[in-house]
């Protein structure tokens, strides 16, 4: 059932323990993320240490596809270098875009290639890149300060 | 009064012959959002493309003729279903285009003492007209809270609606909540007041017989998709006083009396509001899908919902962790219900409710202020229709049961 491949396992199980949740009070950037079609919001802190990124926290509401999404995201990416991020995140919004016809790079994306359902469901895909957008605009921000 | 026939009904509709998803029968509720065309309404639209095509009110030949012929007959149905004058109808794109325009138009009207009055339970269409036309003025937004039942508070009407109240902007029924607000109040105190009182009937008039001489509001706005018509076409109801007063809001060809290379002078209501090519085939389109209302009846029609809605609220009622956002009895009350089930998120319960052919809204219905006020950021809703049946809300509640099901595996 297509259902299955939106709602897999490792998305639920995300779901119902986030990673990464809850504010942390040090950061150098903080940014607010709303899906203004559907009400989902998300702050997100991020600290980077030299190059790369030493912390990100997070809070929000939202459906279970965006709010594991930024669970996976904090996972993959706490710890790597802005550039090894880059490279995270273009992959993503790849494979969201992709319209069912990939299923990503496990090397890279490990446990964010069970987002790879979300791609076959439009309505859904701006669910799954809330996070990853905050990210986005928080890693700019903190680079920039 | 006799029951309507939803099967014979359906029947009228093409789009009940499809499947969703996998095979699954189509069990629509979502209406609120949008209605279902009947072939009646797809063939006027074509009928008027493919044999009275030209443009209306312009023309000197037998095809312009037609085409005006076949708008002002929608124009006069359209009067005639809310019991009003023809001149008195204006065609627009949308509903949403009614209010700007209505508020557009009053800018030159009010000042800086001047208040304007809406409510918390507003669609942010008929909201934000509203705000911008605050800001532009310097008059004051004032709004009536909605309680936790989600019924409007009108303990202060006093105090809302004051002597420098110019408008109040309401809904009827509530795109959310399903509440029907009590309009003979706050019509009697805005008049009271001397200030305008403008009805959106986007949830209303599809649903309920409506006449606006018995509503003794000034304006009164509804889109015709809502109401089994084509997108594209709304109609702005506006007392002719107000109309002749009104400046017009947008500009162009066939809303004019006479032209300099400086200056213009402005045709009479309701052409005064209707610059540019109407969007003729929706117009016809709009008129016979009241015709098609009319024959059903806008009573039974109404009945109908209130009986079906309160079974649906009944069934969902008996499911553990499900809350109805909004009143929980049919007493003034369509057959719209939101609500929220467990921990599981409306964005999810409508995924799965569509794979198994339910079409339902998620999210906050641009009613942004009210969700948060209720303390929910998003809801779950079903919206009903007179092509609804008892057996659509049993697929509902079955699937919601399902859902949970499937949420919950370990």
């Amino acid at each position: 059932m297509e259902l299955d491949a939106l709602y897999q396992e490792v998305i639920l199980d995300h779901y119902k323990h986030p990673q990464h949740k809850g504010l942390h009070s040090t950061y150098d950037a903080q940014v607010h993320h709303v899906n203004p079609s559907c009400g989902d919001e998300i702050t997100l802190n991020l600290a980077l240490m030299g190059d790369s990124i030493s912390s990100i926290s997070w809070d929000g509401v939202g459906c279970s596809i965006s709010q594991a999404s930024v669970s996976i995201m904090s996972d993959l990416v706490i710890g790597k270098s802005v550039n090894e991020a880059r490279v995270i995140l273009d992959n993503f919004v790849e494979l969201m875009q992709s319209k069912g016809l990939k299923t990503g790079d496990p090397v890279i994306l490990e446990d964010a290639v069970s987002l790879a359902g979300v791609s076959k469901f439009p309505a859904r895909i701006k669910c799954a890149l809330l996070g990853w957008m905050a990210y986005k605009d928080a890693v700019l921000a903190a680079s920039n300060k | 009064m006799s029951e309507l026939d939803v099967a014979t009904i359906r029947k009228d509709f093409p789009i009940f012959t499809r499947t969703i998803r996998d095979g699954k029968k189509l069990v629509y509720l979502d209406s609120g959002a949008t209605s279902q065309k009947p072939q009646s309404v797809i063939d006027a639209e074509v009928n008027f493309y493919t044999k009275h095509n030209a443009a209306a009110h312009r023309g000197a030949h037998q095809l312009a003729e037609e085409a005006t012929e076949a708008m002002e007959s929608a124009r006069q149905i359209v009067a005639d279903f809310l019991g009003a004058d023809v001149d008195e109808i204006v065609f627009t794109k949308s509903a949403t285009e009614s209010l700007n325009l209505v508020a557009y138009s009053y800018t030159s009207l009010l000042t800086k003492d001047d208040s304007i009055v809406v409510t918390e339970m507003e669609h942010h269409a008929n909201l934000i007209p509203w705000q911008q036309l605050a800001e532009r003025t310097g008059a004051t937004l004032k709004w009536f809270e909605v309680d936790i039942e989600g019924r409007l508070d009108l303990s202060d009407i006093n105090q809302v609606i004051t002597e420098d109240t110019k408008i109040v902007a309401i809904t009827h029924q509530s795109n959310v909540l399903g509440t029907i607000n009590p309009l003979e109040a706050i019509v009697a105190r805005a008049h009271e007041v001397g200030a305008v009182v403008v009805l959106d009937a986007c949830q209303s008039v599809p649903h309920m017989p409506i006449n606006v001489k018995e509503l003794d509001v000034d304006f009164l706005t509804f889109s015709g998709h809502k109401a089994v018509g084509p997108t594209g076409v709304g109609v702005l109801w506006g007392r002719s006083e107000l109309l002749e007063m009104l400046p017009p809001f947008l500009f162009g060809g066939s809303m004019i009396e006479n032209v300099t290379m400086t200056s213009a002078t402005w045709a009479p209501a309701p052409r005064k509001f209707e610059a540019g090519v109407p969007n003729m085939a929706q117009i016809v389109g709009l008129g016979a899908a009241l015709n098609y209302l009319s024959r059903i009846g806008m009573e039974k029609i109404f009945l109908h919902e209130v009986k079906l809605g309160a079974y649906l609220i009944k069934k969902l009622s008996a499911l553990e962790g499900l809350r109805i956002i909004g009143p929980q009895h049919m007493d003034a009350r369509g057959g719209t219900v939101s609500f929220t089930f467990g921990d599981i998120h409306p964005h999810d319960l409508g995924q799965y409710l569509d794979a198994q052919g339910i079409a339902v809204r998620t999210g906050h219905h641009c009613a942004w202020p009210l969700t948060r006020k209720l303390g929910v950021p998003a809801t779950t809703r079903a919206s009903l229709y007179f092509y609804n049946d008892e057996g659509d809300v049993d697929a509902l509640v079955d699937a919601i049961i399902g859902a949970k099901k499937y949420f919950g595996r370990p």
